[in-house]
């Protein structure tokens, strides 16, 4: 097997004398969509926000295609931190997408798409803005170009977020509950373009409630409870037939709610 | 009351309004120094700022500006009295104008920065690119709110020897012994300059591109 995207080990993480993370150890495969579930305040989200280098981790190491991500071993074993500007390259390999979306207010669609590039990479204004225009064609938002977060829809605003984040052409795209501030009809749409993307063989890491999602589109699921991680496995061991009586117990709730027909 | 009386009130508006911009401009910017210096997560910078804010807010403007119309001769300065005015009104409302601020840069939502840090922005991309824009849209109503506080402030000036319109007022109502006609005039004055800048600002504050959140 080719070596993991995203390799977590031995993560601990804590908020002060609260442990949220414990000793996780996760291989997230390259081209493959990972999902992680679990009820709320199970470390899922901080997992994926340290895989983002948002959160920092207490204890333990992450790699990103075998670079050390925030904190590296030194010859003597020590946990050391690394300098800002190799952070920021180790993570531009990272594009992240927000519960709340977090588009910049100030700046039209295309501006937020494009900012970056112009910002951070220089890229020419009207290259940066055919390159921003192309990815907001592939969420299919190319006439809302020219409005701003305040006039887009809660969908329409994640798809703009999923086209700033690739615009800068991640290996390894992360979704913090992308859909959970949308109301059922715009998570549709929203999850239509992580479908596509997911097809396109993009290496995505998933939090999210939608166990429909992750059972039809997820390649690995991993199940948190507790800040531990219980179970990873392809969808048809954790949803088919549940082993862990956690899990078990989680799933029940959602398949009572009719996601047992998607599994 | 006479046309030319009015035309006199006029002409000392002059001053009021020069004073007035003059000194909220320059407090703006001494404010965006000191909002950065409140804002460092070292007690010993934040320490000298807070000490700075408390006493301009909390002494009386008319004590500040008879403090330094004194003062600076006091210490060698002879500086005509306009300056000692502007001196005034702009530290006081440097104070105020950087609390302002940095409650707004503290309202920046964190994910907004979040999503710049992910994108590679370095922090002083940051600063300028996003929490600057986003923190003046948060404070441009408190903005437009202290300039017009500013502006009634000016009449304090008088005290400095400055004739604006409160001052000049005053002198033609005890020549003229028409105190009604043009205190009313006066106040009318006010009226118009503070309801202008309340109009500029809601248009600005529309104008602002994404409107205000």
């Amino acid at each position: 097997m080719t070596l993991p995207a995203i390799n977590v080990k031995k993560l601990v993480k804590r908020f002060g004398t609260a442990t949220v993370l414990q000793d996780i150890d996760l291989e997230v495969p390259e081209g493959k969509v990972s999902c992680l579930i679990g009820p709320s305040g199970s470390g899922k989200s901080t997992l994926l926000r340290c895989m983002a280098f948002l959160e920092e981790s207490s204890e333990g190491m992450i790699t990103v295609n075998g670079e050390a991500l925030g904190f590296f071993e030194n010859a003597r074993g020590e946990r050391e931190r690394l300098p800002a500007a190799q952070i920021r390259a180790v993570r531009s390999q990272i594009g992240m997408v927000f519960q709340q979306f977090n588009l910049w207010p100030h700046m039209t669609a295309l501006g937020n798409v494009s900012e970056a590039l112009k910002t951070v990479h220089k890229v020419p204004k009207t290259e940066a803005e055919d390159r921003a225009m192309a990815q907001l064609k592939k969420v299919g938002l190319e006439n809302r170009a020219n409005h701003y977060p305040s006039q887009l829809s809660g969908g329409q605003q994640q798809r703009v977020a999923i086209a700033r984040a690739l615009t800068l052409s991640p290996k390894i795209m992360l979704f913090d509950e992308p859909t959970s501030a949308l109301d059922p009809e715009l998570t549709g749409e929203v999850l239509n373009v992580m479908r596509d993307l997911a097809a396109e063989g993009m290496t995505m890491v998933v939090v999210s409630h939608e166990i429909g999602f992750a059972a039809t589109v997820g390649n690995q699921i991993s199940f948190l409870d507790q800040g531990r991680l219980l179970f990873t496995g392809a969808p048809a061991d954790v949803f088919a037939k549940p082993r862990h009586p956690r899990l078990e117990q989680f799933l029940d709730t959602y398949l009572d709610r009719g996601a047992s027909m998607l599994v | 009351m006479s046309f030319k009386l009015f035309f006199l009130l006029l002409k000392a508006a002059g001053w009021t309004l020069s004073i007035s911009l003059v000194s909220i401009l320059l407090g703006f910017a001494l404010a965006i120094g000191l909002s950065a210096v409140l804002l460092s997560s070292k007690r010993l910078y934040r320490a000298p700022a807070e000490l700075f804010i408390s006493f301009f807010r909390g002494v009386p403007l008319l004590v500040q500006l008879l403090f330094i119309y004194n003062l600076l001769p006091f210490i060698g300065l002879n500086v005509p009295s306009v300056v000692a005015a502007i001196i005034g009104l702009t530290l006081c409302t440097a104070a105020y104008q950087a609390e302002n601020l940095r409650g707004g840069f503290e309202s920046v939502p964190r994910g907004l920065i979040e999503a710049a840090d992910m994108a590679g922005f370095s922090v002083r991309q940051i600063f300028l690119r996003i929490k600057v824009p986003i923190a003046m849209r948060l404070t441009f109503p408190a903005l437009v709110n202290e300039a017009i506080m500013i502006l009634k402030s000016s009449s304090l000036v008088s005290v400095v020897g400055i004739v604006e319109v409160t001052k000049m007022a005053q002198d033609l109502a005890s020549s003229t012994y028409l105190p009604i006609e043009l205190f009313s005039s006066a106040a009318l004055i006010y009226l118009v300059i503070c309801w202008s800048i309340a109009l500029i600002g809601r248009y600005t504050e529309r104008a602002l591109p994404g409107g205000v959140k």
